[in-house]
């Protein structure tokens, strides 16, 4: 399902950055930071909840918009019942819809934000979404202290809270199209590589993008899928041209393999992945290039993997979900 | 699947950019680090022995204890983590790891409180070796009392 918009704007982002995504080549694109992974609160769980308020706070603070001139906010996270954006969101008093798409969350909550803008319903939505590499850890993984080793193909969850502001306010940077993703299951069983289990989503979704929109790759300058990996990107780009005959390669990366410094920060084994990965770069410099108009149109393509550990141990496959936005400059 | 690329295929694809686990590498780290963990273990022993004039059987208990107590004390220290992603299972075979394992998990949950976060979660890693270690002592007891009578 893909839609175009007329009416759709971004009036502008906020970021905040965990320790290692500050220690990464993004640092000077966020707008704040933090060193201690606690953030001043006593479990991960509360952090990471903190950080998401605090990047909406910045946003409000950014935009000069108080809690009234906000119409919706939709978000959602990794944690069991989308905890971290039930706790933040309720600190500001906004009409609030919770969503999961997992590391898809941010552009899923950016399509029905963008939908009810340019449907008139509301004047400006806050897409945001957050996750924090230990509370991760200890929801889907092993107790953080324990260290498990991880083979390569592991990705790392990245720290942080990020949201956007939509508005149907001309701003010179807009909404362009977006592609709703269909549930991908192709028998991945592995949860150390994500990057195998979502490829197939991504190129679906990209397929059907371009398809849908009768467009080539060549049409955006940049196409970004959301925390594919090392490993997983180099997967879409044979796949993609195995399967559907499109070569993607000239202007493709993934937001993975952006965020951290993959030769010096060996610790993010193939690269960043939970829902904040890709919004921490979208956010950031893209927006940043968007603005000064160094990119002109961007298809941002967040994948994510519904993965269960509860299901992976009663051995079923792990599913995957990707959903496409397209941001452009409008002189 | 529908009309989409068999999963032959594909794994074709993920195998082609698997990149290669350098299992001689991690190995040999264990190999070596989990043996200075034994020859630690094997010092502090005959010094138990000689210091504290026991018999060897009880300063294995001592030593057991210390180990536990070290792996322990490091989990909450806050570094042990990164020597187990080092040396992998050159500490988490040793009884260091079932320290750790515990440790972890108890730092971990005890957030939630004693009874639901800490008791209910210390034993999240090490209960399988707990369980399965019963099991199958009793199963070698079991044929050591067939073949040998006791």
């Amino acid at each position: 399902m893909t839609f175009q918009y007329n009416q759709v704007f971004v009036e502008n982002a906020a970021t905040i950055a965990g320790p290692y995504e500050a220690k990464g080549p993004l640092k000077k694109y966020f707008d704040k930071t933090f060193d201690n992974l606690y953030h001043g609160e006593k479990s991960w769980e509360t952090a990471e909840a903190k950080v998401l308020e605090d990047s909406i706070r910045t946003l409000l603070h950014k935009t000069g918009k108080t809690k009234e001139d906000i119409d919706v906010i939709f978000s959602g996270d990794l944690m069991n019942q989308i905890t971290s954006s039930c706790y933040s969101t309720e600190k500001f008093d906004f009409p609030f819809l919770g969503i999961y798409s997992a590391c898809a969350t941010s552009v899923e909550g950016m399509i029905l934000a963008s939908s009810l803008i340019d449907g008139g319903k509301v004047n400006r939505a806050i897409a945001a979404t957050s996750s924090h590499n230990m509370s991760s850890e200890k929801q889907f993984r092993n107790p953080t202290e324990y260290g498990a080793p991880k083979p390569k193909t592991a990705t790392f969850t990245a720290t942080g809270g990020a949201c956007i502001l939509l508005t149907n306010e001309n701003t010179g940077i807009k909404i362009e199209s977006s592609t709703i993703g269909r549930i991908i299951d192709y028998q991945q069983t592995n949860p150390f590589h994500m990057g195998a289990v979502m490829a197939p989503a991504a190129a679906d979704t990209i397929y059907r993008h371009l398809t849908d929109l009768n467009r080539k790759p060549e049409d955006y300058d940049l196409i970004l899928t959301g925390d594919l990996g090392t490993y997983g990107k180099e997967i879409l780009k044979d796949f993609m041209k195995q399967e559907y005959g499109i070569d993607i390669s000239k202007n493709y990366n993934d937001c993975g393999t952006m965020l951290y410094d993959l030769e010096s920060q060996k610790e993010v084994q193939a690269g960043g992945s939970g829902p904040v990965c890709s919004a921490l770069v979208n956010y950031s410099v893209i927006l940043d290039l968007l603005k000064t108009k160094r990119l002109k149109r961007v298809l941002w393509v967040a994948t994510g993997a519904l993965f269960s550990p509860t299901m992976v141990y009663q051995h079923e496959n792990i599913l995957s979900i990707a959903h496409a936005i397209s941001l452009e400059v409008i002189q | 699947m529908g009309d989409r690329m068999e999963k032959k295929k594909y794994e074709q694809i993920v195998s082609r950019h698997q990149p290669t686990e350098t299992r001689a590498q991690n190995a040999f780290i264990a190999f070596v680090t989990g043996g200075i963990v034994g020859v630690f273990g094997q010092l502090l022993s005959e010094f138990y022995v000689s210091f504290f004039d026991i018999s060897t059987k009880d300063a294995n208990t001592f030593m057991l204890v210390t180990l536990i107590f070290i792996a322990s004390l490091f989990t909450a220290l806050g570094f042990f983590d990164k020597w187990v992603s080092f040396c992998k299972c050159g500490l988490i075979i040793p009884i260091t790891g079932f320290a750790h394992s515990m440790t972890s998990a108890g730092i971990e949950y005890r957030k939630e409180g004693p009874i639901y976060g800490l008791g209910s979660n210390i034993f999240k890693l090490a209960g399988s070796v707990i369980l399965y270690g019963v099991v199958s002592a009793w199963f070698f007891g079991l044929l050591r009392l067939i073949i040998m009578g006791g």
